[in-house]
């Protein structure tokens, strides 16, 4: 397998990074670029940056905060939130984003998944997921920060997304999101089957062993984190060591 | 000291904007050119390329850069591939059908296996982080653009579905292992250098081998 991707999750709002709990319930943590400066000198494997309030305003709000992060930050970035077009993942990329991750647009118009992946590879398009929980090993689609049901079942829509074009999932479980109670491992590991491309588990982190598990029971190839990290509970040094030491596979890194 | 000058093509199809980025932090005056005879004049000559070969490859050859990168790599200046950028410098790739290349290196551009040696099936595209190691012939990093890292393994970012397979090994700087295949990593002939990685995506490291390009 690939090295396992440690990739700090930056939740946006206006131009503050915040976080909160189920998506929801915000506080303002600050100046996002320190943040993300941070963590990229301290050895993050890429970013992520969401605009959580874009469906809000109908647009993603990120350009001008994600030109200032390309000045100073040289591994990839992804963005999610409010983009709809394939002319909004073009702003986005040109801002310096390698990657748009796509959720509510991806929904209403299934062919803007092929569409953005024939524009700028499949590589670029990213499907994003707000998964719920409905029944055993059964989850339903969300968007809106996990306000809006769509009635998609989870499984099948990331196996269709895959085939019109998404080239790597973000599975994002609300239930678990800014909780700190762990990953919803079966969901990891029932989308990491279900798809030949790689997938990004979201929502949940507050240990070190969270991390492994969502490596091992989830066989997710990346790894997202908010809280753990704008809390100072762990380091991306704690985690890389802990992955090291499990024997999980980690790209060798000296801050 | 004015800056280096470094020319990097546009033909359309990726996102070069943070290649130019990176070159700029690492102190180059950068120029991104449409024109072929700006690529031809230029001190310091980089192909990038992420997406699809025959897209690029049709690009580059509509707008007339096949014969500026021919000659450019002919002039003895430095020449960098990235990525596509990199696999268009070979004869042929089999991605979606076979293509030809600019055939500046001899060998072809190939699927990165979807099983692993142990037979197991593997994530395809190979995306993320891997260790650089030395070719199959050991070939020595000093005085090329891996100079910095002679005895280390360097991880650098990785997102790609197809791999170059040089015909002569001694064209093969280094490889990463993926799946316990050798996949090539960087090619390097001369003045010309490429890389199936991104030194712009690969933090530090990759800023560092940026450097390397400018000083040479």
């Amino acid at each position: 397998m690939s090295n396992l991707r440690i990739i700090p999750r930056l939740d946006i709002k206006g131009p503050n990074l915040i976080k909160g709990v189920r998506l929801e319930g915000l506080r303002v943590m600050g100046d996002p670029h320190a943040f993300a400066v941070r963590y990229y000198e301290s050895g993050a494997d890429e970013l992520l940056y969401m605009d959580i309030v874009a469906s809000l305003y109908g647009r993603n709000n990120l350009s001008d905060i994600i030109k200032r992060a390309a000045q100073d930050v040289y591994v990839p970035i992804t963005v999610g939130g409010g983009i709809r077009s394939v002319d909004d993942a073009r702003d986005i990329l040109r801002s310096g984003a390698d990657k748009v991750a796509i959720n509510t647009a991806a929904i209403a118009r299934p062919e803007l998944i092929t569409q953005v992946a024939r524009r700028f590879g499949s590589q670029a398009m990213v499907l994003s997921i707000e998964a719920k929980h409905v029944g055993p090993s059964k989850w339903e689609v969300y968007t809106d920060n996990g306000r809006e049901r769509t009635g998609l079942d989870v499984l099948e829509w990331v196996k269709r997304a895959v085939e019109l074009g998404a080239g790597e999932v973000l599975v994002t479980a609300v239930d678990r999101e800014g909780t700190r109670s762990g990953f919803d491992l079966d969901l990891v590991r029932k989308v990491s089957e279900a798809v030949p491309v790689p997938v990004i588990a979201s929502g949940g982190m507050g240990s070190i062993e969270h991390f492994l598990q969502a490596a091992r029971d989830g066989e997710a190839d990346a790894v997202s984190m908010a809280d753990v990290l704008h809390y100072s509970r762990l380091s991306l040094a704690d985690i890389r060591r802990a992955a090291q030491e499990a024997g999980l596979p980690v790209r060798r890194f000296n801050a | 000291m004015s800056a280096i000058k470094v020319t990097i093509l546009d033909y359309g199809m990726c996102n070069l904007l943070n290649v130019a980025r990176a070159f700029e932090h690492c102190g180059a005056a950068v120029s991104i050119v449409e024109d072929p005879a700006a690529a031809r004049a230029a001190d310091r000559l980089v192909v990038p390329g992420v997406g699809a070969f025959e897209d690029s490859i049709k690009e580059v050859r509509a707008r007339g850069f096949d014969d500026s990168i021919l000659e450019f790599a002919r002039s003895g200046r430095p020449m960098l591939g990235i990525c596509v950028g990199m696999q268009m410098l070979f004869d042929a790739s089999e991605e979606f059908g076979e293509h030809a290349g600019l055939g500046i290196l001899p060998g072809r551009v190939v699927a990165v296996p979807a099983t692993t040696t142990s037979g197991a099936p593997q994530r395809v595209p190979h995306i993320g982080w891997n260790h650089l190691v030395p070719s199959a012939v050991g070939r020595e990093w000093r005085g090329t653009l891996l100079d910095a890292f002679a005895g280390e393994k360097p991880a650098v970012y990785f997102v790609h579905s197809f791999a170059a397979r040089p015909d002569e090994p001694r064209d093969v700087l280094a490889d990463c292992v993926y799946g316990g295949h050798r996949v090539c990593a960087a090619v390097a002939r001369d003045n010309v250098t490429a890389f199936q990685f991104h030194p712009e995506r690969s933090g530090r490291d990759g800023l560092r081998i940026i450097e390397t390009f400018l000083a040479t």
